[in-house]
């Protein structure tokens, strides 16, 4: 039976209509959400997406390297920023999302060097201490920088910033194709889509190379890393600008959908819950990481439905579905942990840590 | 870079070196040699500093006075890193593998610091990097092979039994392309069979060019293999030499037998 199942997930041809099912079901989702579940949830697909790239950026940090990152959305931040006071009333500067999408990265970047570079000597709860202070000292920052000259406009944030445009494509406005309406949100679930598959594509490219081996070794075994001849402090420094980068695209894309940025948007919070994706969906498994940040971005909104659910079964609301949400969301927070301590969807290598000797896994496949 | 080479030259030569703790003296003054070729034994009581002396040579340390050489340039105060792509290369005493990875991930670690392909040829993953990934698995699969632990290329190095923890970090130190291979302890744990096969295993490893530095406690290993042993005892080195002589000498015998027979 598994046998079976193994020479079929090996068939070439198995793999391209899974391919082609997957990529019909990602173009279709957001008319079939919208038509099932109402605009809002093609909203909520976009901002899946946008976590997911997020995800994936700390996945580089946390999950290959090691390095136990709870400031993240400072890079988030950053990209955001960066978006919204070059394309925004704020300055009067109206600069093109093409140019500004790459360099928001590059910011973020360098963000993630100089956070990287004064805690290189630094592992575990020291890192993730120091770390937590930097996400914070970001956002104090964003809070602070309306005086003397105001930039950030404080606490109020950035409004009207401008919507993302491809050339004389305005993804605000609602186009018509193939005799389909496509309006703003869709648009923005699309160019999301794009990018969210180039963030796992350089994720998987990343992961299967030699750059992606030695953060795996610094995460095992620093001493031994060095002493095969890695350059930690590069490669760790390397770590951290990645998946900076990842967080930078994410935010520029969340200034542009949003229209509006303020502090309040990367609170520590945010961070932990970007950790928690990580964690929860198979820390160093691309797909397991996806699936954390899917389920972490719709599950919240899903139990908003407890309400008329409620209603449904008891014909009244018995509980405010606001006090509910939040602990049916951490109850199955802790009791993914509980079942799952390695992830939802851990790697091949983690499910192997779990299984008997080598021995009697040889003699399986026998 | 793996061609053999004649015995005789100096490759390494460490002079004077000093390290202490706090106000520990972990060694003073400590002077080796080791030729081409040879297999050299680093011996002495536990806590004698041999260890130490490897973590300076190895750029774990920087020494506090003292400095070495190797193949003619100075190493002295260089990060692990660096001493690795000058040649040398070490296991631990402590086995040290990447425990999450494969046996065969772990020796491509050791081609780290021979091959080049950094972020961008990793994302784009042209010809040449392709090219690389290729031959960095290929010498892997051969050193696995040339340890004796093909079999074990696809399982988690965690996962294997204790001696072939020992070959696979072997084969990971063989993988940086040595020019001097430091062995901390290799038949620490192993019975009289395995020890044997460890021996064989080192006498092909200096046959095929490499040079050898080992610390061991095990006896008659050090007197069956080494060319020349130096003897540390409380920092200092007592004595060097080839080990039938140094088996005799005195000073050696009083610090391993206590100070009260001397």
């Amino acid at each position: 039976m598994i046998g079976e199942w193994g020479k079929l997930r090996r068939d070439p041809r198995v793999a391209w209509i899974a391919f082609a099912a997957l990529a019909v079901l990602l173009l279709a989702l957001p008319f079939f959400a919208d038509w099932a579940f109402g605009r809002a949830w093609v909203r909520i697909a976009a901002f899946v997406l946008l976590y997911i790239m997020l995800a994936l950026g700390l996945n580089i940090v946390v999950g290959y390297a090691g390095l136990l990152d709870l400031g993240y959305v400072a890079f988030f931040a950053v990209g955001a920023y960066f978006y919204a006071l070059l394309a925004s009333p704020q300055f009067g500067l109206h600069l093109p999302f093409w140019l500004l999408l790459p360099l928001g990265a590059g910011v973020a970047c360098v963000f993630g060097v100089l956070l990287g570079a004064p805690t290189l000597r630094l592992r575990g709860d020291y890192l993730a201490i120091v770390t937590l202070g930097f996400g914070e000292i970001v956002r104090i920052f964003l809070v602070n920088l309306n005086a003397p000259v105001n930039i950030t406009n404080g606490p109020q944030g950035i409004n009207l910033i401008d919507p993302i445009r491809l050339g004389s494509f305005s993804l605000a406005q609602t186009h018509t194709a193939l005799g389909l309406g496509f309006p703003p949100v869709y648009n923005y679930y699309y160019l999301f889509l794009a990018l969210t598959l180039a963030v796992v594509f350089v994720s998987i490219r990343l992961e299967n190379s030699r750059i992606g081996r030695a953060w795996v070794a610094i995460r095992e075994d620093e001493v031994a890393a060095a002493a095969m001849g890695i350059n930690t402090r590069n490669v760790k420094l390397l770590a951290f600008a990645m998946g900076a980068s990842f967080g930078g695209v994410s935010g520029g894309l969340f200034a542009g959908f949003q229209g509006f940025v303020s502090p309040e948007s990367f609170t520590l919070i945010e961070s932990i819950m970007i950790l928690c994706m990580v964690v929860l969906g198979g820390m160093g498994h691309i797909p397991g990481v996806v699936l954390g940040a899917v389920l972490l971005v719709v599950l919240p909104e899903a139990l908003r439905y407890l309400g008329p659910l409620q209603q449904l079964l008891f014909g009244k609301v018995l509980r405010d579905p606001a006090d509910l949400r939040l602990l049916v969301f951490g109850l199955a927070l802790i009791l993914v942990m509980l079942l799952r301590p390695s992830g939802l969807w851990p790697s091949a290598t983690r499910r192997r840590e779990l299984s008997t000797s080598p021995d009697t896994a040889a003699g399986k496949g026998g | 870079m793996n061609a053999p080479q004649t015995s005789g030259g100096k490759l390494l030569e460490a002079v004077g070196i000093s390290k202490g703790f706090g106000g520990l003296s972990a060694l003073s003054e400590v002077s080796i040699a080791v030729r081409r070729g040879e297999i050299f034994g680093l011996i002495g009581p536990n806590g004698a500093g041999k260890t130490t002396l490897f973590n300076v040579l190895t750029g774990l340390y920087a020494p506090d006075s003292g400095e070495f050489h190797f193949g003619g340039a100075r190493l002295t105060g260089l990060k692990p890193h660096e001493v690795a792509a000058n040649g040398i290369a070490r296991t631990f005493q402590n086995i040290r593998l990447f425990a999450n990875m494969t046996a065969l991930e772990n020796v491509m670690v050791g081609r780290h610091v021979r091959t080049r392909a950094g972020v961008i040829g990793a994302i784009a993953r042209g010809a040449a990097t392709r090219a690389e990934e290729a031959a960095i698995a290929d010498h892997a699969r051969r050193l696995l092979d040339y340890v004796g632990i093909t079999r074990r290329a696809g399982e988690l190095a965690r996962a294997l039994p204790y001696g072939d923890q020992r070959r696979l970090e072997l084969a990971r130190a063989l993988a940086t392309e040595p020019l001097l291979l430091a062995l901390d302890e290799p038949a620490a744990g192993m019975n009289a069979t395995e020890t044997v096969e460890l021996k064989r295993l080192l006498e092909k490893i200096r046959a095929d060019g490499t040079t050898l530095l080992l610390i061991e406690h095990d006896v008659r290993l050090v007197m069956g293999l080494c060319d020349r042993v130096a003897v540390l005892d409380y920092g200092r080195k007592i004595a060097e030499g080839p080990p039938a002589e140094v088996r005799s000498d005195p000073a050696v015998i009083a610090a391993y037998l206590g100070g009260a027979l001397a």
